[in-house]
């Protein structure tokens, strides 16, 4: 569904030194599975992501959505190809309500929002007419973040960190979201054990590159770590 | 009024009729329908162009519509209005002002508007100002001075819709004790348009207080001045906010100033001025917009 082929993204750092951040990656992400993306902080995560979405170009690579190169499509394009994201630091506005942007996205009636802010574990009449800005809570505008996710729809999701900041009684809730999408192409940065067990595949990046498997054999290679309670680097 | 005229009263007023409650329509620089209640009255002045209106003492929940129209191309208009409100009034007066004009004479309107509010009183106060029509020469220019009473409130929202070629809004207060000013003024400018907006507020009165909201969008060629100084009194608090947005080769020049006279007062100001936020136009993109489409919601959301 949506296929990379030896991407590679750096940064200049201050002293104008080249960092890798990805670095040749190649992974074919198939409909119908869930694919997790965990490994440190800095790690190149979200940076994956937004590649995908055209957020971000690539130093080098492809990327394949079915058989179209989009490697050079905008965002507007892709999101039209039926690419869908929710942020990890979710992007407030000034003086848009809610029920513009679940507009935006594609929700066609009261009843459209009120499906997509339920998933979220909202409740539509308190929330459509609130302006998405910087006076909603943090878990609040985490959870939009994903309701205008759903609201757009289409056939690949990318959800970085959709567990954080929103409190533990909803992380079923999220499990049981993202399970419904089942036919989907859905691609998951999480460090959350829940999610990280969901899923069919888990890719791991870290510093020296990167290793994707299935999700048992994966779980293995990262229990340390998450039994350890922090985020740590992968020794 | 003809069809030019309706839509002008339309988009200052944001109604299609005329409302209940007391009204003042003034066209082409005359007074063209009056009416008072048994709490407004609204006399002409004999000296000068305008009018006083009296609110009573105690009024509760009334309206006053002020629209002011300007179609005929070169016109001058000075106008005088002058407001007594009394105690214990509770009130909302709506005023607008739109200019048409296709040629190229110079329309301008000044509407120079006095507040005396009494104590105990709550005042909001709407102004919408707008130009229409080819002519490049529309000019706007509204002052307004307040005198607040004790306790009393006063709410001003400002608006600049669009297509005023040059405006110079001039605020001037003096605030009683315990009184509060809040203020919201949004500017659009375009294509080659100037507007000037200057605050002068002096927080005179014990726990007095102000706040300035002022959100501008800059477009084209155009230039926007924000001026404004809160100078604490007495113990007091202000507050000035500006946050403007520039696209193209507008420019935007922003000064809140704030004038502590009394080591009681709690001043602040913050200003930003910048392009609209990159993240944001990501974010309606992948809910499937084009960069124009993004950049229209977004102004129109920051103006709203
Ligand atoms: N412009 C830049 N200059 C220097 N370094 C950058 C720049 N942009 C990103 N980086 C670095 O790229 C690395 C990858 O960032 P990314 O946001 O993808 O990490 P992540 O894996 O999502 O981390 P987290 O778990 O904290 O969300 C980080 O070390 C970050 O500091
Ligand atoms: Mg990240």
């Amino acid at each position: 569904m949506i296929k990379i082929n030896n991407l590679s993204y750096s940064v200049k750092n201050l002293n104008n030194e080249k960092k890798d951040i990805l670095k040749n990656l190649s992974i074919n992400f198939l409909p119908g599975k869930i694919t997790a993306i965990t490994g440190s902080n800095g790690s190149g995560k979200s940076t994956l992501i937004k590649t995908i979405m055209g957020i971000l170009k690539p130093d080098y690579g492809t990327i394949f959505f079915k058989d179209i190169n989009i490697t050079d499509f905008s965002i507007t394009e892709r999101a039209k190809l039926g690419i869908s994201v929710a942020f990890q630091q979710p992007i407030t506005f000034k003086g848009i309500k809610i029920k513009q942007l679940l507009e935006v996205a594609g929700a066609k009636s009261f009843n459209d929002m009120c499906l997509c802010l339920s998933k979220v574990g909202l409740c539509a009449k308190d929330y459509i007419n609130r302006y998405y800005d910087s006076n909603l809570s943090g878990g609040e505008a985490k959870r939009i973040e994903l309701a205008m996710c759903l609201a757009k729809n289409g056939e690949v999701f990318l959800f970085d960190e959709p567990e954080a900041g929103i409190d533990l009684w909803s992380v079923d809730n999220l499990v049981s979201l993202i399970k419904n999408l089942k036919d989907k192409t859905i691609i998951i940065v999480s460090h959350q054990q829940k999610i990280l067990e969901i899923a069919d595949e888990i890719l791991i990046l870290n510093d020296n590159g990167y290793e994707i498997g299935p999700q048992n054999i994966m779980l293995n290679k990262i229990k340390p770590i998450q039994t350890c309670g922090v985020l740590g680097d992968q020794k | 009024m003809n069809k030019i005229e309706q839509t002008i009263y339309n988009q200052t007023m944001q109604l299609t009729h005329q409302p209940s409650g007391a009204f003042s329509l003034r066209v082409n620089g005359q007074s063209a329908k009056q009416k008072s209640t048994n709490n407004i009255i609204i006399k002409q002045k004999q000296q000068k162009n305008g009018i006083d209106v009296i609110i009573k003492p105690n009024t509760q929940n009334e309206s006053l519509h002020l629209p002011v129209i300007l179609s005929d191309p070169g016109l001058k208009d000075s106008v005088y209005n002058d407001f007594y409100i009394g105690d214990n009034a509770n009130i909302k007066i709506i005023s607008g002002c739109g200019i048409h004009n296709d040629s190229n004479l110079t329309s301008t309107h000044n509407g120079i508007h006095t507040f005396h509010i009494g104590n105990n009183s709550f005042v909001e106060y709407i102004e919408r100002h707008i130009a229409l029509g080819l002519g490049k020469k529309k000019k706007l220019n509204p002052k307004t001075k307040i005198k607040l009473g004790q306790n009393s409130t006063l709410k001003i929202l400002t608006q600049q819709i669009s297509g005023v070629s040059n405006s110079n809004r001039i605020t001037q207060a003096k605030l009683g004790e315990n009184s509060s000013l809040i203020i919201e003024e949004k500017i659009c400018t375009s294509n080659t348009e100037e507007a000037i907006s200057n605050y002068n507020i002096e927080l005179n009165g014990y726990q007095s207080s102000c706040k300035i909201s002022s959100r501008s969008v800059a477009k084209n060629n155009s230039r926007q001045i924000f001026e404004s100084n809160l100078i604490g009194k007495n113990k007091c608090f202000g507050h000035v906010e500006c946050d403007g947005i520039i696209l193209d080769k507008a420019k935007m020049y922003s000064t809140p100033k704030i004038s502590a006279e009394n080591s009681d007062s709690t001043l602040i100001h913050e200003a930003t001025i910048g392009k609209i936020a990159g993240e944001q136009l990501t974010k309606l993109m992948t809910l499937g917009l084009n960069k124009e489409q993004a950049e229209e919601i977004i102004i129109n959301g920051y103006l709203c």
